[in-house]
C-alpha cells in the first residue's frame, strides 16, 4: 500500500520536474528570437524544410477534405431542404476546425517528428555538448530557428488549408453535385464574420507554439525526460512520444480555445 | 589579453583546481572527493580503467555536468556557480575534442571546421575559407572538405574533430582518448600532430588516455583516476611507489611489462 502511494507520489515529482525542464527549455528557446544576430538564412532554410515542403501535403489533405466536406454537407443538407447552405457548412467546418486542426496534425507527421529526431540523435551523439564547449547556444543556433519557421509556416499553412478545402467544397457540391454557385458563394459570405476567422488565427498560432515545442523540447531531452531512454531506441522513443503527445495537445486546446473565444 | 593572465602577485600556476569534487549518477558514486589541479602550459594526461569517470571529469571541467558538490575553479572563478552567460565566457578558452568526435553529422567537413570561425568571430567569409584551408592541409584532409562525418574513417574524424578544436586557438585542449580504437599508425601522427600543435599554439593540455606509458613521452604529469579518487605522478616511475593497492593494480596490469613484477608482487 505504501509502495502504491510513494510510485505516485515518484511519478507525480517525475511529472513536476519534466514540466519544469520543458518550461526553461520554452523560454530559453522564445529569448534566442532576441538574441543578435538574427539567424535570417537558418529560418529561411527552416521555413522551406517545415513549410514550403508541406505544400502538397497540405493540398491534398485540404483538397479531399474538403470534397468530403461537400458530399456530406450536401447529402445532409439536402434532407432540411437546404442544400444552398453547402458553401456556408463547408467554410465555416474548415475555417473554424478543420483548417487550424489538420494542418497541424500533418506538420507533427511531416515535420515534427524529424525535428525531434535530428534533435535527439544530435544530444546522443554529443553534437549538442561540442556546440555548447564552442560557446555556440545550441538554442540560438538550433532550435530558435525551428521555432520562428513552425511560427510562421503553420499559421499560413493553415490559411492555404481553407482555401484549397473550400475549393474542394466547391468542387464536390457546386460542380459535381449540381448546387447553385450563386447560393455557395453567398452563404460563405454571409455567415463567416470576423470571429470565425480571429478564432482560426489564434489556434494556428497556438498549435504552431505547441507543435515546436513538443517536438523539439522531447529530442532536446532524449534521454533526460521521464520514458526516456538511449540511444537508437530512446530517439524512436522520443519521436513517438513527441508525435502522440502533440497530437493530442493540439486537440485538447483546440477545444480550449473554441471553448474560451466563442 | 587571455583570461588566463593573472598579473604577479598570484603564486599559483594551477588553471584548473578540483576541490573536494564528488559526482554520483544515482548509486553509484564516480569522483569520490577528489582534489586535483592541472597547471598551465603543461601536459596532464588522465589514466584510468574504463567507466572510472574520467570522461565525466572532462565534462566537469566544460561545465556539461553539476558536481553533487565541492568546487572547480578554473582561473579563479568556481564555475560550478556561474550563470551560463559567464560559463560560455570560460568556455571560449577551451577546445575540445570529444571521445567520439562529436562532429556535426549534417555539415561537410569544411562546415564543421567554418563553424567557429562563423560563430564566434568577426571573420570575412574569405579569411575563414583561407583558414580551413590552411587546416584542412595541415591536418591531412586536403580533397575531403566536401565529406559527410559519416563519409569518415575513425582516424580521420578524430583529425577533424582537432582540426576543429584547434580553429580559436583555446588556450585549454581537452582530449578525450584521441587515440583509443586506432590502428598504431594512425596513432603515431595524431600524436604527432599533437606534439606539432601543442609547439605551435602553446595550449595547457588535459588527455584522457589508455595507452600507459606511451602517452608519458607526452605527459608531463599523470593522475590515475581509481575507485573516484586521483593521485597526480610526474613520472612512469613514481607509479609503483604509491601505497595505495588500486593504484597498484591499476599498474600491474597496465604497465606490467615494464615493471619488474618481482617489485611488485611484494607491494601488494
Ligand atoms: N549521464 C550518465 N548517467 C548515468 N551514469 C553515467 C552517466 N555518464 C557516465 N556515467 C557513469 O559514470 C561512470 C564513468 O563514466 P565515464 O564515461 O567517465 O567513464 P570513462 O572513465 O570515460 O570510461 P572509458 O574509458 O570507457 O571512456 C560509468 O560507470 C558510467 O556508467
Ligand atoms: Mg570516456
Amino acid at each position: 500500500m505504501f509502495s502504491f502511494i510513494a510510485r505516485i507520489g515518484d511519478s507525480f515529482l517525475y511529472m513536476i520536474r519534466d514540466q519544469g525542464r520543458m518550461g526553461i527549455f520554452l523560454l530559453s528557446a522564445l529569448r534566442g528570437i532576441f538574441a543578435r544576430p538574427f539567424r535570417f538564412r537558418e529560418v529561411v532554410r527552416q521555413i522551406r524544410i517545415i513549410g514550403a515542403d508541406s505544400v502538397w501535403v497540405i493540398f491534398f489533405t485540404a483538397l479531399f477534405t474538403g470534397m468530403v466536406l461537400g458530399l456530406q454537407g450536401y447529402y445532409t443538407l439536402r434532407k432540411f431542404g437546404s442544400e444552398g447552405l453547402l458553401g456556408s457548412a463547408v467554410a465555416l467546418s474548415l475555417i473554424r476546425e478543420l483548417g487550424p486542426v489538420l494542418t497541424a496534425l500533418m506538420v507533427i507527421g511531416r515535420a515534427g517528428s524529424a525535428m525531434c529526431a535530428e534533435i535527439g540523435i544530435m544530444r546522443n551523439s554529443e553534437q549538442l555538448d561540442a556546440l555548447e564547449c564552442m560557446a555556440v547556444d545550441p538554442f540560438r543556433y538550433l532550435i530558435t530557428p525551428k521555432f520562428l519557421a513552425t511560427i510562421i509556416s503553420i499559421p499560413i499553412l493553415t490559411q492555404f488549408f481553407n482555401i484549397i478545402g473550400i475549393v474542394g467544397g466547391y468542387i464536390a457540391g457546386v460542380i459535381l453535385l449540381g448546387v447553385n454557385p450563386g447560393a455557395f458563394h453567398s452563404g460563405i459570405e454571409q455567415s463567416v464574420v470576423n470571429l470565425d476567422i480571429n478564432l482560426g488565427i489564434v489556434k494556428s498560432f497556438v498549435f504552431a507554439l505547441l507543435v515546436v515545442w513538443i517536438c523539439t523540447g522531447k529530442g532536446y531531452f532524449v534521454n533526460i525526460l521521464r520514458n526516456a531512454g538511449f540511444g537508437a531506441e530512446g530517439v524512436s522513443r522520443a519521436t513517438t512520444n513527441a508525435v502522440v503527445v502533440s497530437s493530442i495537445s493540439v486537440l485538447i486546446w483546440d477545444y480550449l480555445i473554441t471553448a474560451i473565444m466563442l | 589579453m587571455g583570461l588566463f593572465d593573472y598579473g604577479n602577485n598570484v603564486m599559483s600556476k594551477a588553471v584548473i583546481e578540483f576541490h573536494n569534487v564528488v559526482k554520483s549518477f544515482g548509486d553509484q558514486r564516480v569522483l569520490d572527493g577528489v582534489n586535483v589541479s592541472f597547471e598551465i602550459g603543461k601536459t596532464t594526461v588522465i589514466a584510468g580503467g574504463s567507466g572510472q569517470g574520467k570522461s565525466v571529469t572532462l565534462k566537469l571541467i566544460l561545465g556539461l555536468l553539476q558536481p553533487d558538490s565541492g568546487q572547480i575553479i578554473i582561473a579563479g572563478q568556481d564555475i560550478t556557480k556561474l550563470k551560463r552567460r559567464h560559463l560560455n565566457d570560460v568556455r571560449k578558452n577551451f577546445g575540445v575534442l570529444f571521445q567520439g568526435a562529436a562532429l556535426l553529422d549534417s555539415m561537410s567537413v569544411y562546415e564543421n571546421l567554418a563553424l567557429p570561425l562563423k560563430e564566434r568571430t568577426a571573420y570575412k567569409s574569405a579569411d575563414i575559407d583561407q583558414r580551413v584551408h590552411e587546416m584542412l592541409a595541415q591536418f591531412n584532409l586536403g580533397g575531403h572538405g566536401d565529406k559527410f562525418p559519416a563519409q569518415l574513417s575513425g582516424g580521420m574524424k578524430k583529425r577533424v574533430g582537432l582540426a576543429r578544436a584547434l580553429m580559436l586557438q583555446p588556450e585549454i585542449m581537452l582530449f578525450d582518448e584521441p587515440t583509443t580504437g586506432l590502428d598504431p599508425h594512425i596513432t603515431l601522427e595524431i600524436y604527432r600532430l599533437f606534439y606539432k600543435t601543442q609547439k605551435q599554439y602553446g595550449y595547457t593540455s588535459i588527455i584522457v588516455s589508455h595507452d600507459i606509458p606511451k602517452v608519458f613521452n607526452l605527459a608531463d604529469r599523470v593522475i590515475l583516476l581509481t575507485n573516484g579518487k586521483m593521485a597526480t605522478f610526474s613520472s612512469p616511475e613514481e607509479i609503483p611507489e604509491s601505497d595505495d593497492p588500486d593504484v597498484i593494480s591499476f599498474a600491474v596490469e597496465t604497465m606490467g611489462h615494464i615493471y619488474s613484477s618481482r617489485d611488485m608482487e611484494q607491494k601488494i
